[in-house]
């Protein structure tokens, strides 16, 4: 433990600067997986044990976009969309089949799916690291804040998070779609007996959360490098988020994913071997205090 | 019957196989099949306790495999320890990890439960990886493992250790059966499929879930040890989640309804297995398309579905 180290940062402005700008920034990539994570849950009733693949594939589908234009929103697009499409055939061809079946059949179709989106891109791309690095176009001086480093790509992906996330939290509370998705969640027999086609919202809501991990796994290409089997320490982090966070509930998803990104940011100057240890000891912690999570609903 | 039924079954069982033993049926790849056959069909066994009969879904089984193989191997290490004291310690440290996790998981509602143990199973890979002055890191466990003979018996040679992990095997077998018809087992199985019920009778929900979660995790760990002592080592990816999900997958393909069946689905898995390998590296995508045939296609394991069909055909006979 080097706790000298962690107290000295936390009372220079210049290193707080520096490392709540990282720890938010991982935090809201994790958030976007995480919400998809929680909102297929929350309505489909599903837990989607291969979403971490997503994000996986949705950084595949990043570099192959990126590699051959140069352009950083093309390869976020084709990440998103991507992982989208793919969401969507696993919802119409195998999860739809297994609805209203036992935790057991999710997890062996989720596993199945694993396996063959894993090798896959190994045919496909190798099985070697990749890294994109961070596109030319945003490789400019880092902002100093308080005589703190914010990468300046760090403060886009900061930017573009964001966005989606309000744009999430609008789509839901505020559009007919929203209303009609979370009514489907609470309800979706009386859902389906006002007229609406319920397959398609969850088929929708199922896109949707693909798309928002595939979106993750394309911003954060930059960033982290790009490997098969991926999937699993990301699906194993937003988990924990939804715990923290309270199954099914966006907001608290963000909470959550905030603290996550702080406790691995500033964790690595405290306690750099006990990281992820710590996530799970926060885990824990709510769990025996708190079950439902943060914004859960107690039932 | 029950008890004296199964135990003389084992019994005839073991004094078969080591007949052939004896005879001469030491074709290596036979031995090896067998001790590997034993080592994951224990594991299939013990975690068809929690998925079959108490109605568990754990996707963290492998974390008890993976203490049980460590805490062995770095036991007989030490050189002050003899075979069964360290083999006895090592499921008695096991039965340890799963009472602390258990205790906190058992609590939860099947999605959570299933989640909570793959992320503590992950979180001991993670400290098996980083604590590399205890477990050697990404390497393993190397060095080899001390295995000092004991009543006759010499891991060391490949034939005994068939052997013994055979007799292993039988003897978890026929505890583990004996677990499930005791009234015990009906409790399990009354949680499984009413808990609300079960605890208006005035059942502990808690406590009988804890102990099939202890008792599974301890023999998980015996079947670690009989690991350990096949590779004489013990690698991370003992307690790695694919691990995990290739006992559920053994289990789906045998099937959860019948006794036997994760046995069955073992020696398929296996020998599933060491047919793909011949022919491809791609194991992952074979797999995957096998198991959704199976998940999505048959909906049971193929003992499960053999059952049914018999009780079937027998009801439709006049």
């Amino acid at each position: 433990m080097e706790l000298r180290e962690l107290i000295e940062c936390v009372t220079s402005v210049s290193c707080m600067v520096t490392q709540l700008a990282a720890g938010m920034t991982i935090g809201m990539l994790l958030f976007l997986v995480a919400s998809g994570l929680t909102l297929i849950f929350g309505v489909l009733g599903i837990t989607n044990f291969a979403h971490g693949s997503l994000y996986m594939m949705g950084a595949y589908f990043a570099l192959a976009a990126y590699e051959p234009t140069g352009s950083f929103a093309l390869a976020v697009v084709a990440g998103t969309l991507g992982a989208a499409l793919l969401g969507l055939f696993f919802e119409r061809f195998l999860l739809s089949r297994i609805y209203g079946q036992d935790v057991l059949m999710q997890l062996l179709v989720c596993y199945a799916i694993i396996l063959i989106l894993d090798d896959a891109v190994k045919i496909i791309w190798g099985a070697d690291f990749r890294n994109m690095g961070v596109p030319p176009a945003f490789l400019h001086p880092p902002f100093i804040i308080g005589g703190g480093i914010v990468p300046y790509f760090y403060a886009i992906l900061f930017g573009i998070t964001a966005l989606i996330a309000v744009t999430l939290a609008w789509g839901m509370g505020r559009t007919r779609f929203g209303r009609i998705v979370r009514a489907a969640a609470v309800n979706p027999g009386m859902v389906g007996a006002l007229g609406i086609n319920t397959t398609v919202i969850y088929a929708a809501v199922f896109a949707i959360g693909a798309g928002l991990a595939g979106a993750a796994g394309a911003l954060s290409a930059p960033i982290r490098s790009v490997v098969p089997g991926a999937g699993v320490s990301i699906l194993i982090e937003s988990f924990i988020v939804t715990v923290i966070g309270g199954m099914g509930s966006i907001g608290g998803a963000l909470a959550a994913s905030l603290i996550l990104g702080l406790t691995r940011s500033f964790g690595s100057i405290g306690f750099p071997l006990f990281v992820e240890g710590a996530m799970f000891v926060i885990m824990a912690l709510v769990l025996i205090l708190r079950p439902s999570g943060l914004g859960g609903r107690r039932d | 019957m029950g008890f004296g039924r199964d135990a003389a079954i084992a019994l005839g069982v073991l004094v078969a196989f080591l007949a052939l033993e004896f005879a001469g049926m030491r074709s290596a790849g036979l031995v090896d099949f067998t001790i590997r056959f034993a080592t994951f069909g224990l594991l299939a066994l013990s975690l068809n306790l929690l998925i079959g009969s108490a109605g568990l879904v754990s996707f963290g089984h492998a974390a008890y495999f993976g203490m049980g193989a460590y805490s062995f191997g770095l036991l007989m290490q030490t050189g002050a320890w003899s075979v069964p004291a360290a083999i006895l310690a090592a499921v008695a440290l096991t039965a340890l990890l799963a009472l602390v996790i258990g205790a906190l998981c058992v609590r939860l509602s099947e999605i959570y439960f299933a989640f909570l143990t793959l992320a503590f199973q992950m979180l001991l890979h993670s400290l098996i990886l980083s604590w590399i002055g205890l477990t050697g890191g990404d390497q393993g466990l190397m060095g080899g493992i001390p295995k000092p003979p004991f009543l006759g018996i010499d891991l060391a040679r490949q034939d005994h250790l068939a052997g013994f992990s055979v007799f292993c095997l039988l003897a978890s077998a026929v505890a583990l059966r004996q677990i499930l018809r005791s009234p015990f087992g009906a409790a399990l199985r009354m949680l499984r499929d009413n808990p609300d019920r079960a605890s208006f009778v005035g059942l502990s929900v808690f406590r009988y879930r804890l102990a099939a979660f202890v008792i599974a995790g301890g023999f998980a760990g015996l079947a670690g040890v009989l690991m350990s002592l096949y590779v004489s080592g013990a690698f991370p990816s003992f307690a790695f989640w694919t691990t995990s999900g290739e006992a559920i997958f053994m289990i789906m393909l045998g099937g959860v309804s019948v006794f036997l069946g994760p046995l069955v689905g073992t020696a398929i898995f296996l020998a599933l297995n060491d047919w793909i390998t011949k022919l491809t590296e791609h194991h992952g995508l074979f797999f995957g398309i096998i198991l959704l045939v199976i998940v999505l296609g048959l909906r049971k394991g193929l003992l499960d579905f053999a059952v049914e069909y018999w009780r079937a055909r027998k009801g439709s006979q006049p």
